[in-house]
C-alpha cells in the first residue's frame, strides 16, 4: 500500500511541470502559433526561479520570478514572429538555444547553492488517511495549481466568448482579422500565456523537483511538453492524460527495473516516448479524417492595413 | 515534418559555448568539455583540472574550452574547430569523443590528442583513464556495513564496462562484510538528467533500499536521500552540501596532476602516445572525507583505502564467480587483468538482476 502512495506521489511529481508548460503551448498553439521555443523558456524560468527563491527565501516569490522570465522570453518570441513577422519555427528553436546559455549565465552565481523546497499541504486529519491522504492532500502548491490552471483553460477555450475568438484565430486568421478582431494582439497574449506557463514549469523543477539549479536541468522536458501538446490533439482533456500517462510510464519503468522484471532498461526508458507513439496512432485512427491541428498553425499572418 | 524540427532543434544545441583569448607564442591547449562546466559533476571537475594546469604553466600556456558538446560524430566539428584555432594539444574528456577524436587525430598528425575513458589510440592519440573501481570497492565496504536493511540501491548510466565493473566492484565487497547483501539496480540511461535521477532514488529507497549509490552526474539522488533520511555516495564531485547527514564519502576526480604532467611534456617536446590509467596510488581520483559513519566503519574504510593504494588489496582478487555460477578465467594472476576489468561485461554472483543486452 505504501509503496502504491510513494509511486503516484512520484508521478505526480514527474508529470506537473510538463502539465504546467504543455498547457500553455496549448493555448498559444490554439491561437495559431508554434512556439518551439519551451525549452528554452523553461530553463530560464528555472534559473530566475532558483535566483528569486534563493534570494529572497520565499518560494512563492521565486515561482512569480520564474513567471516573470518566462513571459519576457516569450516576448522576445512575440517581438520577432509576430511582430516582424519572421519564420516561427526558427524564432522558437533560436529562444531555445538562447535559453540555454542565458541561463547557464544566470544561473552560474547560484549552482551548488540550497534552498528549502516548496511545502506540501498537510491537513490533520486527511493527509494521514491511508493510500489517497497524501496524494490528495499532500501535495506541494505547484501540483494543485496544474490542475487549476488545465480546468481554467478547458473552460476558457470552449465556455467563454474570448476563448472562441482566440481558437477563430488560429482556425483562421484572416476571417477573425476581416471580422475585427486584432489577430495579433490577441497572439501575442496566447504566447506571453505560453511563456508565463514554460516559465512556472521550470521554476518548479529547482523549487519542488530537486531543490537545486544546475544548468541544463530542464534535460529535455520542454520538448516533451511540446510533443503531449501533439498527443492531445490540442485538446484540454487529453493534455491532463497524456501528461500523466507519461509520468506514470517514466516512474513505473524505474521500478520495474528495481523488482528485476528482466526486461532490457534500454526498451524500458524508451517506452513512455513510444506509449505516446502509439496513443497518438490509436487517436488518429479512431477520428473521421483531417487534422485537429489548428488550421493557421504556424502560418505568419501580416494584417493589410 | 514536427519530428524533423526537433532534430534540427538537437543539432543547432551542439554548438555550445566558446571561451578564448588571445596571445602570440603561447602553446594552446584545448578542452572539450561534455556537460556545463557547472555541472557539479563530471565535467566539473575535469574543469578543476584545466584551471589547475592555468595556476601551475599558465604563463607559457593558453587553454581554451568547448562546454556543452554533445557525444557522438558531431563533436568532430567541435574537435576540428579547436585545431583550426590554433591548439597543439586536446584533451577531449568523455568516452563518446573516442571515434571523433580519432578522425580528427588522423587528419591532422602534427597535434597532440588526450582521450579520457577510451581504449583507441594513435601515435598522437593517447588516452587516460581512472580505476574508479577501487573507490567503488570502498563503497561497498562502507554500504554493508552501514544498510540496516541490506538491501543497496544503483543508479547506473549506461551499462558500459567502466559502470559493470564499478557494480561488481560493490558487491564484491560487499558480500565480504554481509554475503546475503542484495543490490537493486535502476538504469537511468542518461549521465545527466536530475529530475530522472531523483526519480530513480525515490524508486530505489521505496522499494527498501537504505545505502544509495550513483554512478550518474547531478546530486539530485544525494538530495533525495537526504531529503528521505537515507544515506548515499557522491559521484566525480564533493557532494556533501546536497547531503550534509547523508554523504558516506564520494568518489572525486582530480585530473589537474595529469592534466600538468602532460602539458609539461608537450612543451618539452617529449609528448608521446600513452595509455595511462591512474588509480588511487597515482590521485587520478580521491576519496571525500568518510562522513556520517561510526569510527569503527571509518577506520575500516581508511584501511582498506591505505591497502589498495599499497597494491596490498585488489577488488578483484580471483577466485571471481559469475552470475551463471562459473568461475571467472583469472588472466591476472592473483586477480583479474586490466583487460577483463576494462571490457567487463558480466555480473558477478549475487547480483539477481540481469545485466541489459545479455
Amino acid at each position: 500500500m505504501e509503496l502504491v502512495e510513494a509511486i503516484i506521489l512520484a508521478v505526480l511529481a514527474a508529470s506537473t511541470p510538463l502539465l504546467i508548460a504543455a498547457t500553455g503551448e496549448l493555448v498559444a498553439e490554439r491561437s495559431g502559433v508554434l512556439n518551439l521555443g519551451v525549452e528554452g523558456m523553461m530553463i530560464v524560468g528555472a534559473a530566475c526561479g532558483f535566483a528569486g527563491a534563493w534570494l529572497t527565501g520565499s518560494i512563492f516569490i521565486g515561482a512569480l520570478f520564474g513567471i516573470v522570465a518566462g513571459t519576457l522570453m516569450s516576448l522576445v518570441f512575440a517581438l520577432m514572429a509576430l511582430g516582424l513577422a519572421v519564420n516561427q519555427v526558427a524564432t522558437g528553436l533560436a529562444l531555445t538555444i538562447l535559453g540555454v546559455g542565458l541561463s547557464g549565465l544566470i544561473g552560474a552565481g547560484f549552482v551548488g547553492e540550497r534552498i528549502t523546497p516548496a511545502v506540501q499541504l498537510v491537513i490533520p486529519g486527511l493527509t494521514n488517511v491511508p493510500l489517497i491522504g497524501r496524494v490528495l492532500f499532500g501535495e506541494n502548491g505547484f501540483v494543485y495549481f496544474s490542475i487549476a490552471l488545465i480546468v481554467a483553460v478547458w473552460w476558457f477555450l470552449y465556455r467563454t466568448r474570448a476563448g472562441l475568438i482566440l481558437r477563430a484565430c488560429g482556425d483562421n486568421h484572416a476571417s477573425a482579422h476581416a471580422l475585427g478582431y486584432p489577430v495579433l494582439r490577441i497572439r501575442t497574449l496566447a504566447v506571453m500565456f505560453g511563456g508565463a506557463c514554460a516559465g512556472l514549469a521550470g521554476a518548479y523543477l529547482p523549487l519542488a523537483y530537486t531543490p537545486f539549479f544546475i544548468p541544463g536541468m530542464t534535460a529535455g522536458r520542454g520538448w516533451i511538453a511540446l510533443a503531449l501538446v501533439v498527443f492531445s490533439s490540442w485538446r484540454p482533456g487529453r493534455l491532463v492524460v497524456g501528461a500523466y500517462l507519461f509520468g506514470a510510464v517514466t516512474i513505473l519503468q524505474l521500478h520495474a527495473q528495481g523488482w528485476g522484471v528482466g526486461i532490457p532498461s534500454q526498451f524500458m526508458s524508451a517506452l513512455p516516448y513510444l506509449a505516446t507513439v502509439i496513443v497518438l496512432v490509436l487517436l488518429s485512427r479512431a477520428r473521421t479524417g483531417g487534422s485537429t491541428a489548428p488550421a493557421a498553425l504556424g502560418t505568419v499572418f501580416v494584417p493589410d492595413r | 515534418m514536427r519530428k524533423s524540427l526537433l532534430a534540427l532543434a538537437a543539432g543547432l544545441l551542439l554548438a555550445g559555448s566558446v571561451s578564448a583569448a588571445s596571445a602570440a607564442d603561447k602553446l594552446k591547449v584545448g578542452f572539450v568539455y561534455l556537460g556545463p562546466i557547472g555541472d557539479l559533476g563530471w565535467t566539473y571537475q575535469h574543469d578543476l583540472g584545466r584551471q589547475a594546469l592555468v595556476k601551475e604553466l599558465g604563463d607559457k600556456i593558453e587553454t581554451t574550452y568547448l562546454e556543452n558538446v554533445p557525444e557522438g560524430p558531431d563533436s568532430e566539428r567541435a574537435i576540428e574547430q579547436l585545431v583550426r584555432a590554433g591548439n597543439k594539444l586536446i584533451f577531449t574528456t568523455s568516452f563518446g569523443y573516442m571515434d571523433p577524436t580519432l578522425k580528427v587525430a588522423k587528419k591532422y598528425p602534427n597535434v597532440h590528442f588526450e582521450h579520457a575513458t577510451g581504449y583507441k589510440r594513435n601515435p598522437n592519440m593517447s588516452t587516460y583513464s581512472a580505476k574508479w573501481y577501487q573507490g567503488r570497492y570502498i563503497q561497498g565496504l562502507i554500504a554493508a556495513k552501514m544498510s540496516k536493511s541490506g538491501v543497496l540501491g544503483y543508479i547506473g548510466s549506461f551499462p558500459i564496462p567502466e559502470v559493470v565493473s564499478g557494480i561488481n566492484a560493490t558487491i564484491l565487497a560487499a558480500q565480504t562484510i554481509n554475503p546475503n547483501i542484495k543490490v537493486k539496480i535502476i538504469w537511468a540511461n542518461t549521465w545527466f538528467d536530475p529530475g530522472k535521477e531523483a526519480d530513480a532514488a525515490k524508486a530505489l529507497i521505496d522499494q527498501g533500499a537504505d545505502v544509495i549509490m550513483q554512478h550518474t552526474d547531478s546530486p539530485a539522488a544525494m538530495q533525495i536521500a537526504s531529503e528521505r533520511g537515507k544515506l548515499a555516495f557522491g559521484q566525480d564531485s564533493e557532494m556533501i552540501q546536497f547531503g550534509p547527514k547523508a554523504q558516506l564519502t564520494s568518489i572525486i576526480n582530480n585530473w589537474g596532476p595529469y592534466y600538468i604532467e602532460r602539458v609539461k611534456a608537450e612543451l618539452a617536446g617529449t609528448w608521446k602516445s600513452e595509455d595511462t590509467w591512474g588509480g588511487l596510488d597515482s590521485r587520478m581520483f580521491t576519496m571525500a572525507p568518510y562522513t556520517n559513519m561510526p569510527d569503527d566503519v571509518k577506520k575500516m574504510a581508511e584501511d582498506a583505502q591505505a591497502a589498495i593504494t599499497a597494491g596490498k588489496l585488489h577488488p578483484f582478487k580471483c577466485p571471481i564467480v559469475g552470475q551463471d555460477g562459473k568461475p571467472v578465467e583469472c588472466k591476472g594472476g592473483a586477480h583479474l587483468d586490466d583487460g577483463q576489468i576494462l571490457g567487463m561485461n558480466f555480473y558477478v554472483k549475487g547480483i539477481d538482476d540481469k545485466l541489459p543486452g545479455k
